[in-house]
């Protein structure tokens, strides 16, 4: 047999990363490199780009639509954040237990996590129809309220984007509260029970600090993809009814692909890449004052 | 006695949280067989009075089902193969591989998941306008070939937990590291090769923003384009069409939920700990 050259033993780790290296050159250093450029051009796609500075910028910065998505999209993460951590955390405690059938359950959980959002925000705007929507029959049946047209009206739409993201997310962070829960040693709880702390207090001091380092990650997960939210606008509403449901990344794509203005697309994904940094950045600092690694 | 009860309770509440997560789903069903005229009644039919198929029939007629269930399946299958050859190899180096640079391009490539899809999506855009790939499945597919930081960081994290001592008597017997790596590593790694093949096919075959930008012609649409493009045009109240077409595009994902639970269960657990 013969034997490996030297040259081959070193060169044959980066054979084996090729195609990642490749890739990491091509769709993201590169890509996100050739972005930053056009966000200084103007440009078409068709005619040569001219180069503008930081006229995109600048643009964004003195128009009012720009800032009512920046809102949008802020009021969106207000709404769809605490709510998605606060409900997969509760699903968690829920399905943590032994009982029979409990598979069954975290499975029919899941369900939502692995549909397309194509049908699942199909069956929500049919669910949300202010007529024949079995939501405002519900609200009707139970409460005696008369549902508003949701997806129609200005005030509502982005709430029911928000129900419908939390809902198709829920399974998803609560797989990882599970893997979190079960992770924590049972001698605690029985030492509390033994000292008599009862379930409530056992929740507070010993399930909320062991479980911090893990609901510290569902939040920086549940808050990039809360940014980055697209498919729901592009099948519910279209940005409507009057742009408000219109959020940075439907922003951006129609900047890109519907007006065909590359540089203020480019421009306008920078200012959506600097907020997650910044976000994710400060979430890291704060860590260390909330999280808690035994 | 009041263990018994305590255990009622804890099924009324998984049931109750059950109705609200597949609720909408078994009304997307009944929405699929029912009448036309059945759909807009108040109080509305829980359940069709009489079951129609020919909802699904109609859907046929007005969506090209065959061809887009070829692209969608087409697309999600290459790259789950794509995925799987290029995350598996990198992981192997990143694992077990002593070169320049390894554990910071370990973290660059982790950094990449960061980079929200807007960022890129007009240079790759760009790249594949290049190459002459708009409007074909092939825009889709080929990044899926050059790795991902998901896949990589996933097989990584399990070919640590593997005990080297088999590879270390297969070096002594002269095996190469590529033979090494076929015969010994990827056999003990199904369960995780199971799970970046599931969230690879899910990924893609639900993937709606992908087939937006770069396809347009209808013979290379995708499930999801079709019942998006449905859905914007003459057929925006025809629930009983449209849930019909929902049905169809969750029903392969369900079955690869019910096959895979354990796996989808084991990746997200994987990615949640090990941060």
């Amino acid at each position: 047999m013969m034997r490996p050259t030297r040259t081959f033993r070193v060169l044959e780790p980066y054979l084996y990363l090729l195609p990642t290296l490749i890739g990491l050159a091509l769709f993201s250093a590169g890509a996100v490199a050739v972005s930053f450029l056009m966000s200084f051009t103007h440009w078409d796609i068709i005619t040569t780009p001219e180069w503008i500075w930081l006229e995109n910028y600048i643009t964004l910065w003195q128009s009012d639509l720009f800032w009512e998505v920046v809102w949008n999209t802020v009021y969106f993460i207000l709404l769809a954040v605490p709510l998605s951590v606060v409900a997969s955390l509760a699903l968690a405690l829920a399905a943590n237990t032994t009982l029979k059938g409990i598979v069954f359950f975290r499975t029919a959980y899941f369900l939502p996590v692995v549909s397309s959002m194509i049908a699942v925000a199909l069956v929500w705007s049919w669910i949300y129809n202010p007529e024949y929507g079995l939501l405002n029959y519900l609200l009707d049946l139970f409460f005696g309220i008369r549902g508003p047209a949701w997806l129609d009206s200005t005030s509502w739409a982005l709430p029911a984007m928000v129900i419908v993201t939390v809902w198709k997310g829920l399974g998803y962070s609560m797989v990882i509260f599970l893997a979190g829960l079960q992770n924590i040693p049972q001698d605690l709880y029985h030492a509390a029970t033994i000292d008599g702390a009862g379930v409530w207090k056992k929740f507070r001091h010993i399930t909320l600090p062991m479980l911090s380092p893990t609901t510290f990650f569902v939040i920086v997960i549940t808050l990039i993809n809360s940014f980055q939210v697209f498919e729901q606008t592009y099948v519910l509403t279209k940005g409507g009814p009057a742009n408000s449901t219109l959020t940075m990344s439907y922003y951006i794509y129609q900047n890109a692909f519907q007006f065909f203005q590359m540089g203020k697309a480019a421009a306008l994904s920078y200012v959506l890449f600097a907020a997650i940094f910044v976000v994710t950045l400060i979430q890291f600092r704060i860590q260390k004052r909330w999280v808690f690694y035994g | 006695m009041a263990r018994r009860i305590r255990t009622i309770a804890r099924y009324i509440l998984l049931t109750a949280i059950g109705a609200v997560m597949v609720g909408p789903f078994l009304w997307m069903v009944s929405t699929s067989m029912m009448d036309q005229q059945d759909i807009f009644r108040v109080p509305p039919q829980w359940i069709p009075r009489q079951i129609h198929l020919k909802n699904y029939r109609a859907i046929m007629e007005v969506l090209p089902l065959g061809t887009l269930l070829l692209n969608s399946f087409t697309i999600a299958i290459c790259a789950t193969i794509g995925q799987l050859c290029s995350c598996s190899l990198a992981a192997y180096a990143f694992a077990r591989m002593k070169f320049r640079g390894n554990t910071v391009l370990y973290f660059v490539l982790l950094a990449t998941m960061m980079i929200p899809a807007q960022v890129t999506m007009i240079p790759v855009f760009l790249i594949m306008k290049f190459l002459g790939l708009i409007d074909t499945l092939y825009a889709l597919i080929v990044p899926a070939f050059f790795g991902g930081a998901f896949g990589t960081f996933l097989l990584r994290q399990f070919y640590a937990t593997i005990p080297t001592d088999l590879e270390d008597a297969a070096r002594m017997d002269g095996c190469g590291k590529f033979r090494i790596l076929w015969s010994i590593v990827l056999p003990l790694s199904k369960p995780a090769l199971a799970t970046l093949a599931l969230f690879t096919f899910m990924t893609y075959w639900n993937d709606l923003l992908g087939p937006v930008i770069y396809l347009s012609s209808v013979e290379n649409a995708t499930l999801t384009m079709g019942l998006a493009n449905l859905q914007s045009g003459v057929m925006v109240t025809r629930y009983d069409l449209l849930m019909a077409g929902s049905v169809l595009s969750v029903l392969p994902i369900l079955l690869l939920l019910i096959i895979g639970q354990r796996w989808f269960v084991k990746g997200i657990a994987t990615t949640g700990l090990k941060e």
